[in-house]
């Protein structure tokens, strides 16, 4: 389902259009659960309960069915409950969709939306927004790391370069270094070319035991992709509370508890879709995973090591960035692109052998961070 | 934030009331019931001084319902003496002269013409200290 500004469908229509591409896909002739990733269908569309509502359009009587809610790694969530039913054997077969509809309210509305992510008697009630709160990280890390201000404009000019190659993407068109440096500023020093953007969109998976994928799946795709490991950790709600606002602990982490369980390491993993809501998040994503030393996260992106042929090739399909970060459904997002990077079907964004891919999402300001690292 | 919600935060937005943990003795604002710094049950209440120093900030210029007349204005992490730190705006001041680094002080400023229903919102802000004589 592309990413956009999709006024003339419903929430429905979108999650079911992403729910029906991917059982097609996959061959699935059966559904026993399905877990929809959502953060603002309460807040933007009045319509909770969306688990059933989803199932309903979809023609799903008689299954198990509940939105997962993380604020924005809700998507990666419902897939790690996904996961959890068909890997422990209580389900066969688990659908897991991330949905978000952004853009059927003003975008005050939606500002204050996703403000709820933060802690709303003592982050949101004083006027802060999450580009606001992510304004305060950059702002320092600038001052700590002594990082010039078009420092991070690299992860900004990598994720439109690959995201022009992504049928799904928002903004498929590069831009330049003068397009970044001109943006206008949304919170100092935050610009909207360091910032993703709001919108609509739904992508979905079909999950099942790795060794039973024959029996309930029939699709055109031998190589089913295996997840080698799922793993989740949070930390404090408010920024303000966080031992180090510099360091993503739970990012740290979560990332470790993947490498542990799955038996890969930072070197072995051949592209890294993280959560580049904002570019600091980037900088500080590379930092907690054991890519970049503290402070040095933004180096990468100025030697362009982040670019489809560069050390740690991130944002290969647009990331947040140019792909678009429709909340509740990014986690979800970033894994069908690491799918299809996994089995060669990423066109000319394609990474060359990639055999293992990481996807991280974060939910508020580094409150929850759920890491994925699949295999094919 | 609900009448109810506002009322019993009154004493944290007017007053930065919070805790000093018993066992281990760090600060803690907003109270809570377990302290992050030692797990152990946190208490008694302690009013913070009001005084600190910025540790970042931004000028927001897209800003939430309820904030919009005040469009745009400073936000900032203000590491209290006590500690902690809180996320407030900052007042009585002038775009060229925040730094990270700078000493403030709380006062009570209204935080949003109007709430959800209708109700005046006050609480923290903090300006700069003035050195005697400014």
């Amino acid at each position: 389902m592309p990413v956009g500004e999709h006024w003339d469908l419903s929430v429905r229509h979108i999650a079911y259009h992403a729910i029906a591409a991917a059982l097609e896909e996959a061959g699935a002739d059966q559904v026993d659960a399905l877990f929809v990733g959502n953060m603002l269908s309460g807040a933007l569309l009045s319509q909770e309960h969306l688990g059933t509502l989803i199932a309903d359009f979809c023609g799903f009587r008689n299954v198990e069915t509940a939105k997962i809610e993380s604020a924005c790694s809700s998507g990666a969530s419902a897939l790690r409950v996904g996961h959890m039913a068909v890997a422990s054997g209580m389900h066969d077969v688990a659908v897991v969709c991330g949905v978000e509809k952004m853009t059927d309210t003003t975008g005050e509305n939606t500002t204050a939306g996703l403000a709820t992510a933060a802690d709303a008697e003592y982050e949101s009630a004083h006027g802060v927004t999450f580009v606001g709160l992510n304004a305060l990280i950059m702002q320092r890390y600038m001052y700590e790391f002594d990082v010039p201000l078009d420092g991070f404009a690299g992860f900004s000019i990598n994720a439109h370069r690959n995201g022009a190659h992504n049928a799904n993407a928002m903004f498929r068109k590069p831009i330049s270094l003068d397009t970044y440096l001109n943006a206008p500023l949304i919170a100092t020093p935050i610009n909207i070319m360091d910032s993703s953007p709001v919108c609509d969109g739904a992508a979905a998976a079909v999950l099942v035991a790795s060794e039973r994928v024959g029996d309930y799946v029939t699709g055109h795709h031998p190589g089913a992709v295996q997840i080698l490991a799922s793993a989740s950790a949070n930390d404090t709600i408010a920024l303000h509370d966080r031992r180090d606002p510099l360091f993503l602990e739970a990012a740290y982490v979560s990332s470790q508890k993947a490498y542990v369980e799955s038996g890969v390491t930072p070197a072995d993993i051949s592209f890294f879709e993280l959560h580049d809501a904002f570019t600091i998040m980037s900088a500080l994503s590379l930092e907690a995973t054991g890519y970049a030393r503290r402070g040095e996260g933004w180096h990468l992106a100025a030697d362009d090591a982040i670019g489809p042929n560069g050390r740690i090739p991130i944002s290969t399909m647009g990331g947040l960035k140019s792909r678009g970060h429709p909340v509740g459904a990014t986690g979800m997002y970033q894994i069908v692109e690491t799918v299809q990077q996994l089995r060669g079907e990423a066109g000319e964004g394609q990474i060359a052998n990639a055999s293992i891919g990481m996807a991280q999402n974060i939910g508020g300001s580094g409150a929850t961070i759920v890491t994925h690292i699949l295999g094919s | 934030m609900s009448i109810a919600s506002l009322w019993r935060t009154r004493q944290q937005r007017y007053s930065l009331e919070g805790e000093i943990c018993p066992e281990c003795r760090q600060a803690i604002f907003p109270p809570r019931d377990v302290c992050p710094h030692c797990s152990e049950a946190a208490g008694p209440l302690h009013t913070m001084s009001g005084r600190g120093e910025v540790y970042s900030y931004t000028k927001m210029f897209n800003v939430p319902n309820g904030f919009l007349a005040q469009r745009p204005y400073t936000m900032a992490l203000v590491k209290l003496e006590e500690g902690p730190m809180v996320t407030a705006q900052l007042t009585d001041i002038s775009d060229e002269e925040v730094e990270i680094g700078m000493p403030v002080e709380m006062v009570t400023r209204k935080l949003r013409e109007e709430g959800d229903s209708g109700e005046i919102v006050y609480g923290y802000k903090f300006r700069p200290v003035f050195a005697a004589g400014d």
